[in-house]
């Protein structure tokens, strides 16, 4: 009656071991050859080739961000030394201007140096040619009075 | 009185009675063939439905498919090593979803409601013969590895440290498969005796938890039967310097 009297049991009882055994690994053997074609083949093929294109791309992308960085390297050593050209260009161009405007401001000062100098001997040749003229004015309206003063006598 | 109809009762739980097939001069447990054609039959069909159409895409169950290998993989890798756990992985991944879907398919199919002459349906892996297959491929497996990998260097392991484990190390051939089997056997029909009388007892509301819990130690039970077969595996085919 009590079924949990299974130890000594002739028939049945949970440790009834019998040809179920042997089959059940043929089985679980058999599963596995099957399994193994069903599923870890094909599946291991699509995960391995997705993770192998995933690391090919990796690999990639890294060579391609690496010559990126080279290029920007020497994009950048080109901004530079046509940034000091430039510099170089413009400072020259500024000594230049400079020059010309000092030559100009000299030439123009001497010109008008020059021609202040002659203003100034015009204007005492005529000043001592006037004064020369006025003296000789004076001494003749001197020698005019004086030569009516000794007529009227 | 209730004492005696609750014996009776019990008794309706059919432990240890079995459907006997009869062939030739061997006699099988049907039941257990019964279950573990069914629940394999639908492993079979799940599987080839979601590797009808694989694509580079994963989408649905592929998705599903290829988690579940990803995760045997790392489990024969962790435990197996990278050398040779290609080669082990099938058999590693067979155990567990052999395992996995005898336990589940015994928890959650209500099994009962199909009566047989004798003996009743449940999860495979409450049968004694059927861990006991399974533990001693796992054994013959672990020989074959090591006898295959280190040839007759193999039995270097038995004397690796000192001479002294070697008696133990004997010892343990004979305890690994008793151990694999046991635990498996001990789990699943425990829990499924345990719902049985509770079920029997209140059979509104009060199982729930325990049978929440039985799936939980029936997944369990799967991963832990799988990891310890790799890691036999892995102990055989391991170098020693």
């Amino acid at each position: 009656m009590l079924a949990f009297n299974f130890f000594g049991a002739t028939e049945g009882g949970l440790f009834d071991i019998n040809a179920t055994l042997p089959l059940m690994a043929i089985q679980v053997v058999a599963l596995t050859y099957i399994l193994n074609s069903l599923f870890f083949k094909p599946v291991g093929n699509v995960v391995e080739k997705r993770e192998k294109f995933v690391s090919n791309n990796i690999i990639e992308a890294k060579n391609k961000l690496s010559e990126v960085k080279k290029l920007e390297a020497d994009l950048l050593t080109q901004l530079q030394s046509a940034r000091t050209e430039a510099q170089r260009i413009v400072s020259e161009a500024e000594s230049e201007s400079d020059k010309l405007y000092k030559e100009a401001l000299e030439l123009a000062n001497n010109e008008a140096n020059a021609s202040k100098e002659k203003a100034r001997l015009e204007i005492e040749s005529q000043t001592s040619a006037a004064r020369d003229q006025l003296s000789k004015q004076a001494d003749d309206l001197s020698e005019l009075i004086v030569n009516r003063l000794i007529l009227e006598k | 009185m209730f004492f005696n109809s609750l014996l009776t009762n019990f008794a309706a739980l059919e432990v240890g009675q079995h459907l006997y097939w009869q062939i030739g001069n061997i006699r099988l447990h049907g039941q257990v063939f019964l279950t573990s054609w069914i629940l394999l039959g639908a492993l079979l069909v799940f599987i080839s439905l979601g590797t009808k159409k694989m694509e580079n895409d994963p989408k649905g169950l592929q998705n599903l498919l290829e988690f579940l290998w990803d995760y045997i993989r790392d489990l024969a890798r962790t435990q197996i090593g990278e050398k040779v756990y290609r080669d082990w992985m099938p058999f590693i991944g067979t155990l567990f979803l052999f395992v996995f879907v005898s336990n589940w398919g015994g928890a959650l199919i209500p099994w009962r409601l199909i009566k047989l002459p004798s003996g009743e349906l449940g999860a495979p892996t409450a049968d004694i013969n059927t861990t006991i297959a399974l533990a001693l491929l796992v054994s013959l497996s672990y020989f074959y590895a090591g006898l295959s990998n280190k040839g007759w260097r193999y039995f270097e392991y038995y004397v690796h440290p000192t001479p002294i484990m070697l008696p133990f190390k004997i010892l343990e051939d004979f305890t690994k498969p008793l151990s694999l089997s046991f635990r498996l056997f001990g789990n699943i029909l425990a829990d499924e005796l345990v719902v049985g009388v509770l079920v029997f007892l209140v059979p509104l509301i009060l199982p729930i938890p325990v049978m929440f819990l039985g799936l939980f130690t029936s997944a369990i039970q799967a991963l832990i039967f799988a990891t310890l077969a790799a890691y036999y595996i892995g102990e055989a085919v391991e170098e020693h310097h």
